[in-house]
């Protein structure tokens, strides 16, 4: 295992500097740390690519981070059972690899360019093809994973079909580090389409891009993804994805093409295809507020009203958007900020969905609330005091300050 | 805390507590009346509850867990009772929390590709509902006209079709669940990605020892413009496993894809006269579906590669009707085996696809080394994605059948685990596999998912005796230090 000391400043988890970096190989590794640093109480912010890691409120403290980009590379891929296991420091790009050989894939997006198996399972990335795909969730089927106590299990397994036990990877799913350490998962994979078209049609309001979006997703020609991209003055362009055979997909674009009753472009991915509204390489104050709104289907054209404004991409068949309040645009005082914050997650709201501020200059966040109402918030609380009753792991990024 | 009550005064003061909030016909406790609700759809355990209540709507079913919590009253909730695992075996002093009358489909609304039903509600009557409006629910079980929405959450049921649209934790979005200590509250929702742990992921399929669902918003999906179902006769299963191998290397994704062998194919004929291709020592059931001109193009490629693979017979229907006559055979094939033999066992099991060929060779080898009890072994699975229903053939009548068709069944799960596959792919683990789950995974797996439990359900009043081999003692850390709280130590308090 490598062992860094961290010299102040210069590494840090979103401006909280990390006491050390420790970067284990394997998860005897990762389990053997998690008891050694038990009894000093240390607190520990698992990490993979770094892409995502300002996401979420800053920990309470990080004592270790903790830097699983040396467990890398794909275990096991069974191509005739469609599955493959990888471990979680494994760039998504390389697991793609592996797999094209065979003709398949695994359909999640990357969404950051190098992100990792284990941090877009911990952060619940998604693309485009979460509209038929559905999201990491989904697909994950199995998951090995050392607890605050460094203890090691493993849930579900290497067969899609299994409903022996809890879904213990569900959980795990979007859970910011905050739960459990995952250094393994497995993976139902899906074969790579025969053919792949798209087709773009430009919106100039919102009311357009609410019926070209209903249009195709209550039509039979399956899309695999309908995405929205719009800049602040409310124009922009609506694609479709179509996968499937040749023929099929032919077909398909035509009947698009006749229900959206205009020229459509068809061809090779827009450009900016599944990347997220704000530039990723911009860091520190000047980064871009991130926010994922999520709503009913039926409720895409007031979301998008509401957000005028601001640069818009994302899943707008599947009720997903994400959107971006930049510097650029001149986004006013921090409170100007939490207002408009708050306004878009009013409108999400009423439209039985929720608003999330992914990621904000370090002297906003405070000023944000990052993750809004939360149901349920008293149970989740009693699971992180099950799995981690020292609040050791990546305190405080999450909900209600777990 | 469990206050320490003799059981049975509890359940006295639990029933007067449901007479109060229920209607007269919603307590019952004669006990004839109770026998009648020992077993669901593994009718070899049977236990009579202490107490049975059929609440009215959801208010009333959360008083009554909320009244359980109070009392330290074990609970179980039960839909409709088809399941084949014990899930919903009554505890015998505790309380049954029957769904039947929260029957209601609240809302339709395919705008969002959205229903919201409550847990009583039949799994067919959602698509029913949906279907004027061009959309279905997907997951398909095959009890689908009677099994309840409500215990398919909990099982996370799957179905023919789960090959290709997941299972019933694909298809909710949403549920208001009553918590073991009685508190509402709603996990999900319409829209996606609810900001917090997923902890709807973690109570679909929990089997009802998280809570009991008392409203469910379920996916709705596009019914698709063309459906074909094909049925290929094969020389035998190796035949048919080749076949099944080619299709999903070739990159089809079939709706579904179901095979049966010879002695399945047997009892089938004999009870619905099916008419499946003579001769044939296997058949499959390929279905596809999707937009026109994709499916014709993979009806085209699996057509060939089932001839190739030595299929001597293939025949399709394209209509509702045609369909039905070739499903008829594979959905009647758990009841028909009743046919041809006297009594049976229905396992469910798990294997990657890819060891199919072995693990049915090795299946073959246990029956006949089952020697003079006559075991015999029919197997029915969903081929596409290696989940096995063997069943196992015997007639109790015959000195040490029973035991052996036990031994039978529980070494085909053995083989599932050894080749690293799943005690169960869609039945559940219920009362039935409890003891198995020791056998797939470790203390520590079991122990990590017991946490669960503990955040839930600390109590342990939700359904107990179920999924777990061994309860975890809830507030113990296992290699954790024991002794004496610090503060305890330092003076600075005491325990009373």
């Amino acid at each position: 295992m490598e062992r860094t000391a961290g010299r102040l400043g210069t590494t840090a988890v979103d401006g909280v500097p990390a006491g050390r970096v420790e970067r284990p190989t394997s998860t005897t590794e990762v389990s053997a740390l998690l008891r050694e640093t038990a009894a000093a109480k240390e607190t520990l912010v698992p990490c993979g690519a770094r892409t995502k890691l300002t996401w979420g409120l800053p920990p309470d403290s990080a004592d270790v981070l903790l830097d699983l980009s040396a467990l890398r590379g794909v275990v096991e891929h069974q191509a005739g059972d469609l599955i493959v296991t990888a471990r979680a420091g494994t760039p998504l790009r390389e697991v793609q690899e592996c797999v094209a050989a065979t003709g398949q894939r695994l359909l999640v997006d990357e969404t950051l360019p190098g992100a990792t198996v284990g941090g877009t399972l911990a952060t619940h990335a998604s693309g485009p093809h979460r509209l038929v795909g559905g999201t990491m969730r989904d697909l994950l089927i199995g998951v090995t994973l050392v607890r605050a106590d460094g203890v090691v299990a493993k849930a579900g397994g290497k067969v899609v079909k299994n409903v022996a036990g809890y879904d213990v990877g569900k959980l795990l799913v979007g859970s910011y580090g905050t739960l459990a350490v995952v250094t393994e998962c497995t993976f139902r994979l899906h074969p790579v389409p025969a053919a792949r078209r798209w087709l773009t049609a430009r919106v100039g309001s919102a009311e357009e891009a609410q019926e070209l979006t209903r249009a195709v997703v209550h039509a039979q020609v399956v899309p695999a993804a309908v995405e929205i991209a719009l800049d602040p003055a409310g124009d922009g362009a609506l694609s479709v994805l179509l996968e499937g055979r040749p023929d099929g997909v032919a077909g398909r674009a035509g009947v698009v093409r006749e229900l959206w009753g205009g020229p459509a472009e068809s061809g090779d991915a827009p450009e900016g295809w599944g990347a997220y509204p704000w530039d990723p390489s911009v860091t520190g104050e000047d980064r871009a507020v991130a926010l994922k709104l999520a709503f009913r289907l039926s409720g895409l054209r007031d979301v998008l009203t509401e957000a005028r404004g601001l640069r818009i991409r994302g899943s707008a068949g599947a009720g997903v958007l994400y959107a971006a309040l930049g510097v650029e645009a001149g986004r006013g005082s921090h409170e100007e900020v939490a207002a408009t914050v708050e306004r878009l997650r009013g409108v999400c709201a009423h439209h039985h969905g929720s608003l999330v501020v992914l990621d904000a200059p370090g002297s906003l966040k405070p000023a944000l609330d990052m993750w809004g109402p939360v149901p349920a918030l008293g149970l989740m609380q009693r699971v992180k005091d099950e799995f981690d009753p020292d609040h050791r792991l990546s305190p405080g990024r999450f909900v209600g300050g777990i | 805390m469990i206050p320490v009550e003799p059981r049975e005064a509890a359940i006295g003061r639990l029933t007067a507590r449901a007479r109060e909030l229920l209607r007269p016909e919603g307590v019952i406790t004669d006990r004839a009346r109770l026998r009648t609700y020992e077993c669901d759809g593994l009718a070899h355990y049977r236990v009579t509850p202490a107490l049975v209540v059929i609440p009215d709507d959801a208010t009333q079913l959360a008083q009554i867990v909320r009244a359980c919590a109070e009392l330290g009253v074990p609970y179980v909730a039960r839909g409709s009772g088809t399941g084949l695992s014990g899930g919903a075996l009554p505890h015998a002093d505790g309380v049954l929390i029957v769904t039947s009358r929260l029957r209601a489909i609240k809302e339709v609304r395919v705008e969002d590709q959205r229903a919201v039903v409550e847990p009583g509600v039949v799994n067919l009557d959602v698509t029913r509902a949906a279907t004027p409006y061009g959309y279905y629910y997907a997951p398909d079980p095959s009890s689908q006209q009677v099994c309840s929405i409500g215990g398919n959450v909990a099982e996370n049921s799957g179905g023919a079709h789960c090959l290709k649209y997941g299972f019933t934790t694909h298809h909710v979005t949403g549920v208001e669940m009553v918590t073991p200590d009685g508190e509402v509250v709603r996990l999900g929702g319409d829209a996606p990605d609810t900001p917090g742990y997923d902890l709807l992921g973690a109570v679909v399929g929990s089997e009802g020892t998280l809570g009991v669902v008392t409203e469910v918003t379920l996916r709705l999906t596009r019914l698709p413009e063309k459906v074909v179902t094909v049925l290929a006769g094969f020389h035998s299963t190796d035949h048919a496993g080749a076949a099944v191998s080619a299709i999903i290397a070739a990159g089809v994704v079939p709706a579904a894809i179901e095979m049966m062998d010879a002695l399945s194919i047997e009892a089938a004929e004999a009870a619905v006269q099916c008419h499946y291709p003579v001769g044939a020592g296997a058949v499959l059931v390929v279905e596809l579906d999707g937009p026109s001109s994709d499916v014709d193009a993979e009806y085209a490629d699996i057509t060939r590669l089932c001839e190739e693979n030595g299929a001597f017979e293939v025949r399709t229907a394209t209509d509702a009707v045609e369909r039905a006559l070739i499903w008829k055979g594979r959905k009647s094939a758990f009841a028909a085996v009743g046919r041809i033999s006297p009594d049976y066992i229905v396992q469910d099991g798990v294997i990657p696809r890819t060891a199919l060929p072995e693990v049915l060779r090795r299946i073959a080898a246990l029956a006949e080394s089952s020697g003079e009890s006559g075991v015999r072994v029919a197997n029915v699975f969903h081929a596409g994605d290696g989940n096995l229903h063997p069943l196992v053939l015997f007639d109790d009548a015959v000195a040490g059948a029973g035991e052996a068709a036990e031994a039978v069944s529980r070494a085909i799960l053995d083989l599932c685990i050894e080749h690293g596959g799943s005690i169960t792919g869609e039945h559940g683990v219920g009362h039935d596999k409890a003891p198995s789950m020791a056998r797939m995974f470790g203390e520590d797996d079991l122990d990590t998912m017991q946490l669960v439990r503990c955040a839930f359900d600390p109590d342990r009043i939700s359904n107990p005796g179920k999924v777990f081999p061994t309860p975890r003692l809830c507030g113990e850390r296992p290699g954790r230090r024991q002794g004496v709280h610090p503060l305890q130590e330092a003076g600075l308090a005491e325990v009373f």
